[in-house]
């Protein structure tokens, strides 16, 4: 894209929508996807926004949200964590074979308020909202933001309890299983908006590696009806698919809008 | 003439008791690195689906000091997605140590576990070969079970992979 237009729709964006969705890929990036072995099995994931993937030269993602989903339905405490100039970087043992969820999902509301005749902002908690919103706010307008960043890793043979779909915000229910994916075959998920098939969503694919040649090279898909997604991976690689959705459906009554966003890395082997 | 009749009595009899013990001869090539490993390797019959008929060989660093070969396992990539997996390893006539540049020959008896219940038909023997800092490598060569008298098919590899042969012992 021309660098005027680039700049173009990133203003327009801006003005828009008070919080533009980010303009940086958010994502997580695992040292593996697929283990083999029986002991003393992990991974280790780092987390970041930038816009080139998957290199960590913008900002880390905060951890807190942080959800790790075993094969066995549990959740499962990362390690060794730790959050740097550019990137946070988390353990996960794979203590069991199977596999398993890890994801950051952040649920917040996003405030715009006046105050003394100056704009100002806000991002919390649901339960902050009322606290930390001035009383002589005026103009208040409150949007929900449900964000789902995540990755799947397999530790000996797939399954699928993991892959349950948590049923708020945008997820995908995997059809072909994520650490199955293989170059030249096609894969299909379905997206899922609050556990229901969402359709006609675009969902933007690249691969990683931006750095080292001249095109993004990235893809758009559309679900369909169902829900359903599907996309043959030319090359193999670690992949990033992002989809975002904006409604009304909004589960705070001040919410206004909601907006709900999903990001997924999943990596693609040779044949 | 005789042997023209014989060939077309046998074909009408279908008995797997006439498939004889297939023995798979594969080269591993010598290879001048300066870090040079094993390779891991992995023999087996893939049906027309892509589906595993029968695991033959595989070949890993059993003895590892810290029973830590399994770990690359996962590096045999066709092997493992299609088979090792699902599979408990080590497997009694299935697993073995790692083998040294060379020629090997397995011989797989045609009434043994993994040949015994093969159905008729064509598959592909698949060998598949992976080098700790090295390449990878796979091989496939066309078969029809049971195997006719006299089958020898052969294939040659480029990299981690040398002469792969398949033959009926008589």
């Amino acid at each position: 894209m021309k660098p005027i237009l680039r700049i173009a729709s990133v203003l327009a964006l801006f003005f828009a929508a008070p919080f533009a969705a980010e303009a940086h890929k958010a994502w997580l990036l695992p040292s593996s996807t697929v283990l083999s072995g029986k002991d003393d099995l992990a991974v280790t994931i780092d987390a970041a926004a930038s816009n080139d993937l998957f290199y960590f030269d913008h900002r880390p993602l905060q951890l807190d949200s942080l959800v790790v989903t075993a094969p066995d339905g549990a959740k499962v405490a990362a390690e060794n964590a730790s959050t740097g100039k550019y990137r946070s970087t988390f353990d996960v043992p794979l203590k069991a074979p199977g596999t398993y969820r890890v994801a950051l999902v952040m649920e917040n509301l996003l405030a715009r308020y006046k105050e003394d005749g100056k704009e100002k902002r806000w991002r919390g908690k649901a339960e902050n909202l009322a606290r930390e919103i001035p009383a002589a706010a005026t103009d208040l307008v409150v949007t929900q933001s449900s964000r789902r960043i995540e990755t799947y890793v397999t530790a000996g043979n797939p399954d699928d309890a993991a892959l349950k779909p948590a049923g708020t915000g945008l997820e995908i229910a995997p059809v072909t299983h994520p650490n199955d994916l293989v170059e030249k075959s096609e894969a299909q998920f379905k997206l899922l908006l609050d556990g229901k098939p969402a359709s006609g969503v675009k969902v933007e694919i690249v691969r990683g590696g931006i750095r080292y040649r001249n095109q993004l090279g990235d893809t758009t898909v559309t679900t369909g009806d169902d829900g359903v997604f599907k996309y043959a991976w030319p090359e193999p690689g670690m992949y990033w698919l992002e989809a975002s959705v904006a409604d009304d459906k909004t589960t705070v009554k001040e919410a206004k809008e909601r907006r709900a966003s999903y990001a997924v890395t999943l990596e693609v082997l040779p044949e | 003439m005789r042997i023209l009749l014989s060939f077309g009595l046998t074909g009408l009899v279908a008995a797997p008791a006439l498939a004889g013990d297939m023995e798979i001869s594969i080269e591993i090539p010598k290879l001048d690195v300066a870090e040079y490993h094993k390779p891991y390797l992995a023999v087996w019959l893939e049906g027309p689906d892509q589906k595993v008929a029968a695991n033959l060989v595989v070949w890993y660093d059993v003895a590892n000091p810290k029973q830590e070969g399994d770990k690359w396992l996962k590096d045999l990539r066709q092997w493992w997605r299609r088979a090792g997996r699902s599979l408990k390893v080590p497997a009694d006539g299935l697993t073995s140590a790692t083998r040294a540049p060379g020629g090997h020959a397995v011989s797989i008896a045609a009434d043994s576990a993994p040949l015994k219940d093969l159905a008729p038909g064509t598959y592909d023997l698949v060998v598949e070969a992976a080098r700790e800092v090295g390449g990878r490598e796979v091989l496939r060569i066309p078969i029809a079970w049971p195997l006719a008298e006299g089958t020898a098919l052969n294939a040659k590899g480029e990299h981690e992979l040398g002469a792969v042969a398949v033959k009926v012992k008589p």
